[in-house]
C-alpha cells in the first residue's frame, strides 16, 4: 500500500498519522476515506500528522483541500502537523499554506483546537 | 538536442502504473544527466503530473489508447515529451489555480505545478488527435 494511516484520539482530537505517498489512486483515496469516516462519526477536531509523508502530488493536495472544506462545513476544524520541506513548499507554491493552520509540535497543535 | 544526447522512448498503457513507470524513467535519466536531489524531485513531480493528465484526462484510462513518453538528455538539459491520444482540450484558457475563486478547488493544479517546477513547458494539439506536452529542465536553471 502506498500510504498508511493510523487514527488515534488525544482527548477530543482525532490525530491521523499519515505515512507514505499521497498520490492519485490508492494514496489519495485512503486519505479521503479516512477524513470522511471521521466526519461521519461527528469528529470535529482533526489533526493530520504528515510527518511521514514522503510524497504528495496535486491529487493529494486536492484531497487535503477537500477534507478541509468538508470538515469546516460540518462545523469542525482540520489542522496540519509536521510538514516536511517538500509538502510545505507545495502548499506555499499553491498559496494554500496560509489556508491551513500548520503546526510543528503535536502538543501545541492539540491545544490550539478551540 | 545535440551531440551526446541520450534518449529513451516508451509507449505506455493508460493506467496509473504508467505514471510510476514514467517517473522512474525520467528521474533515472535526470540522475544520469547530473541533476541534484531538489531538481530530481521537481522533475519527478512534473512528469507525474503530465502523465496523470495524459492517462486520466486525455486517454481517460482507455486501454485502447496509449501514452508516448520520450525522455532525452544532453550535457545541458533534460527534455520530456508526453503525448496522449485523447480528444484534446483548450489549454489556452486554463483556470488560474491561484485565483481566489479557485484556491479551494480540489483539482486543477497539475499544469501549474509543472510550470513551477520546470524551466520550459509547451503544449500542442496533435493531428488527428491528442495532446503533447514538452517539459524541459536545464542543468543550470534559468
Amino acid at each position: 500500500m502506498s500510504v498508511k494511516l493510523n487514527t488515534r484520539q488525544v482527548g477530543d482530537v482525532s490525530v491521523v498519522d499519515v505515512a507514505g505517498r499521497i498520490t492519485l489512486g490508492e494514496g489519495s483515496s485512503a486519505m479521503r476515506d479516512a477524513m470522511r469516516e471521521l466526519v461521519s462519526k461527528n469528529q470535529k477536531k482533526i489533526l493530520l500528522n504528515l510527518g511521514e509523508v514522503s510524497y504528495i502530488d496535486s491529487s493529494g493536495i486536492g484531497e487535503l483541500v477537500s477534507g478541509f472544506t468538508t470538515v469546516t462545513n460540518s462545523g469542525g476544524q482540520l489542522k496540519l502537523l509536521n510538514l516536511n520541506k517538500r509538502v510545505k513548499d507545495l502548499l506555499q507554491i499553491t498559496k494554500l499554506y496560509t489556508v491551513f493552520d500548520v503546526h510543528e509540535d503535536e502538543a501545541s497543535a492539540i491545544r490550539s483546537f478551540a | 538536442m545535440r551531440d551526446n544526447e541520450h534518449r529513451v522512448t516508451q509507449t505506455l498503457d493508460s493506467r496509473l502504473e504508467s505514471v510510476d513507470s514514467a517517473e522512474q524513467i525520467a528521474v533515472g535519466a535526470a540522475q544520469r544527466a547530473g541533476f541534484e536531489d531538489d531538481d530530481l524531485m521537481k522533475i519527478g513531480m512534473a512528469v507525474r503530473e503530465g502523465m496523470v493528465n495524459a492517462v486520466v484526462h486525455g486517454n481517460r484510462y482507455n486501454d485502447k489508447k496509449k501514452v508516448r513518453l520520450s525522455v532525452a538528455h544532453d550535457a545541458e538539459h533534460l527534455q520530456v515529451t508526453i503525448a496522449d491520444e485523447g480528444d484534446g482540450f483548450d489549454f489556452e484558457h486554463l483556470p488560474d489555480p491561484l485565483a481566489p475563486e479557485n484556491l479551494m478547488a480540489t483539482s486543477g493544479r497539475g499544469i501549474f505545478l509543472i510550470r513551477s517546477f520546470m524551466d520550459e513547458f509547451r503544449m500542442r494539439h496533435l493531428d488527428p488527435a491528442g495532446t503533447e506536452v514538452t517539459l524541459v529542465k536545464y542543468l543550470v536553471s534559468k
